[in-house]
């Protein structure tokens, strides 16, 4: 479904009136297969490049060399109106749900805004997409009595909850989880990765996990990539990745897990 | 068995917010022991950063006020102490290290000016640090000092460490910076330690390396220490105590192993059952209904109690009290008592 083939991407580097700094490669040849159904989890530690990547795919950074394909065709080659299109079909939840819902829409106009903004693609009235955000909503774990608050009354987990129902407004196939967990308690980190998992299961969506938590990763992804400095060293199903680090930096990074059992 | 460093006993703290006054620690008991490192779990808003801050001194009141309990320091009680009293104990008896490195570091001074200023600060109050006799000129203090800074960093693990005195705050990594404030913190030789999520910032792999020094140091220094984390494998990999807490009380505490292996307490078997290990299956993991109770108007009785499978009216009508199911594993449920004295017995 997504085919990433040896995409780089090099920021250049700035000269200023205080001296210059030198260029970065934020990625070096990656290249990532991801299969439609499949939760893919893409594990690298601060700076390794995830963030770059992830840009990438949602096309707000167009990498220097290398290709992005999705459903087989080149992110680079498309119109503007195929790209809006395209849009719909990969939705994105953030880190912090506490900086990425705006604070003055509710809820319901939270979750109908991707349904406005790709109404071409869905072609729903207001009165359609009023129902299917409460629906979305009841998907999420939350109901009909949510839809006219506003962020500031809701709990991190619902926010996150909130923030999973405006992805899946547009019927996207893809959506790119980033550190969705990593801002909420563990309690709740665990309501919020059971609904990603049923979801998965009732709507056949492909996941593409962003995380440096490498106990979340094995818990919800059926493959795992590691990234360092912008390389993929290490790639493979969960398990053998987990169980047989072929690589140096995959030993370190398991073996530095904080593990709450005792040996 | 040696007298605890820091016995806290049945400290309550409220709040004033603008909706009302919010009830934030309920009655917390602990006791910590040098060599200790004692791990403060808890989900956001139960207390566990406010009891580190009360036993620094540091919650202003207002808007804070205690009512009763105290947090006796070497028998000192600290709650009653004047703010001279507290700025003596502040980085000489007690150390602190908070979660973002970057921001506890001024941008502006090199490494060694801040060091040096702790290292002066210090031995002003007790030469010893220094190395020195209580008359010493003020250039052999700083010159002392400087030593000491280089000897702290040395100690932390910053390679070359005597030249990187004179660089600066943003040239060095995240890891750096919290051994830079590690140095920071043990440079008064403290008795106790408060690591208020002092790897929550930073990259698993720089992580197991700060908690590992930690380790270090307290076999060094012969502290106690209090680690709040979020983090049970945090916990597991680096106390020798925990005390797990909910909603501003302490609802189970004792050696390490015996309460992650044996948890007794509901909400701790609910958050052990809630962290992904190798063992769970996809979809299998428990995540606990409801939510945290509001501050404002909590529940009477046991905080846990409306999110609790086996409630029944005892645990609504008063606070449980600590039971102790093993040597010092101690548990606040009404339900235990009857669960663990008989395979305990």
């Amino acid at each position: 479904m997504l085919e990433v083939e040896q995409v780089s991407k090099i920021f250049p580097g700035r000269k200023g009136l205080f001296g210059s700094s030198p260029e970065v490669q934020a990625l070096k040849g990656v290249s990532l297969r991801i299969a439609k159904g499949e939760s893919f989890g893409l594990v690298g530690e601060s700076g390794s490049g995830k963030t770059t990547l992830t840009r990438s795919i949602l096309r707000l950074d167009v990498p220097t060399s290398g290709r992005i394909m999705f459903e087989g065709e080149d992110l680079a080659t498309l119109t503007p109106a195929a790209l809006r299109h395209l849009r719909s079909k990969i939705q994105i939840v953030f880190q912090d749900p506490f900086a990425s819902l705006n604070p003055r829409m509710s809820v319901h106009d939270i979750v109908t805004e991707p349904m406005l903004v790709h109404r071409a693609e869905l072609g729903l009235s207001a009165r359609q997409r009023s129902d299917r955000a409460a629906e979305l909503l009841s998907l999420v774990g939350l109901g009909e009595q949510h839809l006219h608050r506003y962020p500031h009354e809701f709990s991190g987990g619902q926010r996150q909850r909130i923030c999973v129902a405006r992805a899946l407004a547009p019927k996207p196939s893809l959506v790119l989880l980033d550190e969705p967990t990593s801002a909420l308690d563990v309690s709740v980190q665990a309501q919020v990765l059971n609904l990603l998992i049923d979801l998965q299961d009732r709507l056949g969506l492909t996941y593409l996990f962003i995380s440096h938590d490498l106990g979340v990763v094995r818990y919800l992804c059926d493959r795992v990539a590691l990234i360092l400095r912008g390389e993929i060293v290490e790639e493979g199903a969960t398990q053998a990745v987990f169980e047989h680090p072929q690589s140096a930096y995959a030993k370190m990074l398991i073996s530095a897990m904080p593990q709450v059992a005792f040996s | 068995m040696s007298n605890p460093l820091l016995k806290i006993r049945n400290l309550h703290l409220s709040m004033h917010s603008f909706d009302g006054k919010a009830h934030v620690l309920n009655g917390i008991n602990l006791e910590v022991k040098r060599n200790e490192i004692w791990g403060l779990v808890g989900e956001t808003g139960c207390g566990k950063s406010l009891t580190g801050l009360s036993v620094s001194g540091l919650v202003s009141s207002p808007p804070a006020e205690y009512h009763g309990g105290e947090i006796l320091f070497d028998g000192e009680d600290l709650l009653g102490c004047h703010e001279q009293r507290l700025l003596a104990l502040r980085g000489n008896k007690i150390g602190m290290i908070f979660q973002d490195p970057t921001t506890n570091l001024n941008p502006v001074f090199t490494i060694g000016t801040q060091l040096v200023d702790v290292a002066l600060a210090a031995g002003a109050s007790d030469p010893q640090v220094l190395g020195l006799t209580v008359g010493a000129s003020g250039r052999a203090r700083r010159r002392a000092a400087r030593a000491l800074a280089g000897d702290m960093l040395d100690k932390v693990g910053i390679p070359n460490a005597r030249a990187r005195l004179d660089d600066y705050p943003h040239q060095f990594s995240g890891g750096m910076r919290q051994r830079v404030l590690i140095a920071m913190a043990l440079i008064g030789r403290p008795d106790l330690l408060i690591a208020d999520e002092p790897t929550t910032a930073l990259d698993v792999s720089v992580q197991a390396q700060i908690l590992d020094l930690l380790r270090q140091m307290v076999d060094e220094f012969r502290m106690g220490v209090i680690l709040i984390t979020h983090n049970l494998g945090v916990v597991a990999q680096t106390c020798s105590h925990v005390a797990v807490m909910y909603a501003g009380n302490v609802v189970e505490s004792g050696p390490v192993r015996r309460v992650l292996e044996q948890p007794a307490h509901p909400y701790t078997r609910a958050l052990m059952r809630a962290i992904p290990t190798r063992d769970v299956k996809r979809g299998a993991l428990f995540g606990l209904a409801g939510s945290v109770p509001n501050l404002l108007s909590p529940p009477t009785g046991c905080r846990f109690a409306p999110r609790c499978a086996l409630a029944s009216p005892a645990c609504h009508s008063a606070l449980p009290a600590d039971r102790e199911v093993a040597p010092d594993h101690k548990v606040a449920c009404v339900h235990v008592s009857a669960m663990k004295e008989t395979s305990y017995a």
